[in-house]
């Protein structure tokens, strides 16, 4: 018992990659007086906490209360045609809990019960069908984790470093477990006829939200997913049944799943002509721009999460993500990209989801400028805001994937910046 | 235009789909859908025409509607209004610093007009406008580009003849050719930069972030510990964990006025109320939209809301002494048009009188 008591600190002192000098300043810091939360009985080591049942479904302790979504007003005419972001900045691992993830609507969060559920099959099938939520059910069920970005993650950023916070920059993002039917399984009771080329998905909404995608991918590995993270999906994720596509945009993850028309050609509805569409600087527009390239920014710290301990041990750690499979490797560089070293990829490294990296390095209390860079497994490199603008140009607000820079300062503030 | 492009992506779809239609064993699940269940659900309309219902609207019927029905958001002439999209002009803009993307400058086919503006507008009474007005609609957002001339009559018939200016303005994505063979290989790891990185911008700047009342960005992870520098923004976690929801009483709950409005009805009003929550907010954070705050409506002299552009008529009706009560709401939401003419409220009215005493008791609770 006594070993295991001393162990921590004996740790401490004899191994981690700290420079000797630097390892005794972070261990130094010595108590004048004892710490009454130690030598005094605090209330919650005598009284009873709360019983169980006291909240019959937990929400996050009140101490996390600052843990939410949050929307910048300005950037939309109204609340039921927009998004919010999630809180990346304070969340650890990869898993998205429901209640932060983002929320992005074109006419409101609708509620709509399993009873009034129904989806439609039909189009360029043998059959055309109609399912209730119950007969979703019983398909074969399987489990599938997936990032969801909005195309526009990142969009406000385009034209230089506009908002503080990761959140605000990065967080058109989240990352859930779904358990749902495939969608090839579904078109499968339809019967596809041979010149079935493209399937149209549709939402209940007053939007409808259509978008028009290649069968192969709707074949491939697109869910009808009714399960996030364990439980039902959430009303602002698309309550009861909604489309998960995996590597691809956010605006095609259809809520409230409502219609599968198969076609021979691509719709052209409002949400693939007029809008994620990519303007490029000739004037022209880049359509179908379907999968999110690979990414990755470092969460923390970030404007939202300074650092506050003063020099010594930190870790940075952040998110990385790409719609062509795998991470293979993140670097950070903390001197604006002159030197790079790969971080730790942490947990599971999942295809089209995202990988959390730590980075484990002892800060000298001066100024740096942080930085990630995602390598994913087709050998992609993500690229500097410079790269991408010299190709598109100005005015290509979706898609931005591009290396994301943090100013630390040397009180450990932490500012959105651009630099050359 | 990169037809070429597209052949091959259709090609190699074709390709790709060879398996899976036909092998799988079915399970025998879902029924047939009725033809009339397929007519209701199934509203797209394609560029070639596919989906298209049969009727006709000329270009004076289109701008009536549209005055009534849209032009609340999207102005008088189509040219947006806040930051309501614009829907015409922008012609020559898609080069410019601020492009304006209508449908005039850069939507690519017709049809993606008809088949929104028939499913999901106006934005709140989607659904509600008949077939002739769509294309109605659409003949007057042809002409607000300067496509047409103002005598001219859309149909099913002509639609297809219909081009877009910026029809030849997209090509399919390739990023596959045109990026991702600059952005493969490894990358550098040391002595990457001839000079130092300096900051060229900061967005802590342009302050358009939203705050927490510290001045911080909001949601900004409060300290651990107080802090140990007094540089540093001395909020202890209490303070700065403070929250929101939980425990706090309902302002409302505590001093009930005498005459309290039925719950049951406000709760009824509530659900009434998504008729216009795409103009109007009550609430603690109520402000100003599309339409004016509805807080502490009765009593409100009309038209008086500071900081809301109203229509004419309706400051006219309040320098002539209309304020609104119970009795007067409820005369102007069952005709709003009729009761102020002119006003901008583009809102056909509630005709069930229980909505129109529910609607009020639910103001009557802000």
């Amino acid at each position: 018992m006594s070993d295991e008591k001393i162990w921590p600190s004996r740790r401490g002192f004899l191994t981690g990659s700290l420079a000797a000098g630097t390892a005794l300043a972070a261990g130094t810091v010595r108590a004048a007086t004892p710490d009454p939360l130690i030598t005094t009985v605090q209330p919650w080591a005598s009284e009873l906490g709360e019983p169980v049942d006291a909240v019959p479904y937990g929400m996050p302790i009140r101490f996390e209360s600052h843990v939410v979504r949050r929307n910048v007003e300005w950037l939309t005419e109204s609340p039921y045609s927009s998004i919010n972001f999630t809180p990346i900045h304070a969340l650890e691992g990869t898993i998205t809990p429901q209640g932060c993830a983002f929320e992005r609507h074109h006419s409101g969060a609708i509620e709509l019960s399993k009873s009034d559920y129904r989806l439609m099959v039909n189009g360029l099938v043998e059959r055309p069908l109609v399912f209730t939520f119950e007969d979703l059910m019983r398909f074969p069920r399987h489990v599938m984790t997936a990032f969801c970005e909005c195309a526009a993650n990142g969009g406000m950023e385009w034209g230089g470093a506009q908002l503080q916070g990761c959140q605000f920059t990065q967080g058109m993002i989240h990352n859930m477990e779904y358990t749902g039917v495939w969608l090839r399984d579904i078109l499968a009771e339809a019967g596809l006829k041979p010149e079935a080329r493209w399937i149209f998905a549709e939402g209940h909404d007053a939007s409808s939200n259509g978008r028009s995608m290649p069968l192969e991918k709707a074949l491939d590995d697109v869910m009808v997913a009714f399960f996030a993270n364990g439980e039902a999906l959430r009303k602002e994720h698309g309550y009861p049944v909604r489309l998960v596509v995996p590597g691809w945009e956010g605006n095609m993850w259809v809520k409230w799943l409502r219609r599968i028309g198969v076609y021979d050609r691509a719709v052209e509805s409002r949400e693939e002509t007029s809008k994620y569409t990519d303007l490029m600087k000739d004037g022209r527009a880049r359509k179908w721009t379907w999968v999110m390239d690979a990414k990755s920014v470092i969460t923390s710290p970030s404007p939202q999460a300074p650092i506050r301990h003063g020099p010594g041990p930190l870790v940075i750690t952040g998110l990385a993500w790409s719609g062509h499979g795998r991470i293979a490797r993140v670097d950070v560089s903390v001197d604006g990209g002159n030197s790079w070293a790969p971080a730790r990829l942490s947990g599971d490294v999942k295809p089209k989801a995202l990988t959390r990296f730590h980075y484990d390095m002892t800060w000298d209390g001066s100024e740096m400028l942080i930085m990630s860079r995602a390598i994913d497994e087709t050998g992609y490199v993500q690229p500097t805001k410079a790269q991408l603008r010299e190709i598109r140009g100005l005015n290509n607000v979706y898609h931005n994937n591009a290396i994301q820079v943090w100013w630390v300062r040397a009180n450990g503030e932490v500012e959105n910046v651009e630099i050359a | 235009m990169s037809r070429s492009r597209e052949a091959a992506l259709a090609a190699l779809l074709a390709c790709a789909l060879a398996l899976p239609a036909a092998g799988a064993e079915r399970l025998g699940l879902g029924r047939p859908a009725l033809p009339e269940e397929i007519a209701a659900w199934d509203v797209a309309v394609l560029p070639d025409g596919q989906g298209l219902r049969p009727g006709s609207g000329d270009v004076e019927t289109g701008e009536q509607v549209f005055a009534e029905k849209c032009a609340s958001c999207h102005g008088d002439f189509a040219e947006g209004r806040d930051q309501w999209p614009p829907l015409a002009g922008g012609m020559g803009t898609l080069t410019d610093r601020r492009p304006v993307k209508t449908i005039g400058s850069y939507w690519p086919y017709l049809s993606t007009v008809w088949d929104y503006i028939h499913r999901s507008m106006p934005f709140g009474a989607a659904q509600t406008l008949s077939v002739d007005e769509v294309y109605a609609l659409t003949a007057f957002l042809l002409y607000s580009n300067g496509l047409v001339e103002d005598d001219f009559v859309l149909t099913h018939d002509n639609f297809t003849e219909i081009a877009l200016p910026n029809a030849g303005g997209f090509y399919v994505d390739d990023r596959p050719q045109s990026e991702y063979p600059l952005f493969r290989g490894e990358p550098c790891m040391r002595d990457c930069r001839s000079e130092p990185a300096r900051v060229v911008a900061r967005a802590a700047e342009l302050g358009v972030t939203p705050t927490d009342p510290d001045g911080r960005p909001a949601g900004t992870i409060p300290p651990i510990l107080p802090a140990r520098d007094a540089a540093a923004p001395a909020a202890t976690e209490t303070a700065a964990a403070e929250p929101a929801t939980a425990t706090a009483p309902e302002p409302a709950a505590e001093t009930p006025p005498a005459t309290a409005p039925d719950p049951e009805l406000v709760a009824a009003g509530e659900r009434v109320f998504r008729k216009c929550k795409a103009c109007h907010q009550v609430g603690p954070d109520a402000a100003n939209r599309t339409g004016p705050h509805l807080n502490q409506l009765f009593g409100r002299v009309a038209g008086s809301v500071e900081g809301f552009r109203y229509s004419r008529p309706m400051m006219q009706a309040g320098k002539d002494g209309l304020v609104w009560t119970p009795e007067t709401l409820s005369e102007f939401l069952s005709r709003p048009r009729d009761f102020i003419k002119g006003t901008k409220m583009a809102f056909a009215g509630l005709r069930d009188a229980d909505d129109i005493a529910a609607i009020i008791a639910y103001l009557q609770a802000h």
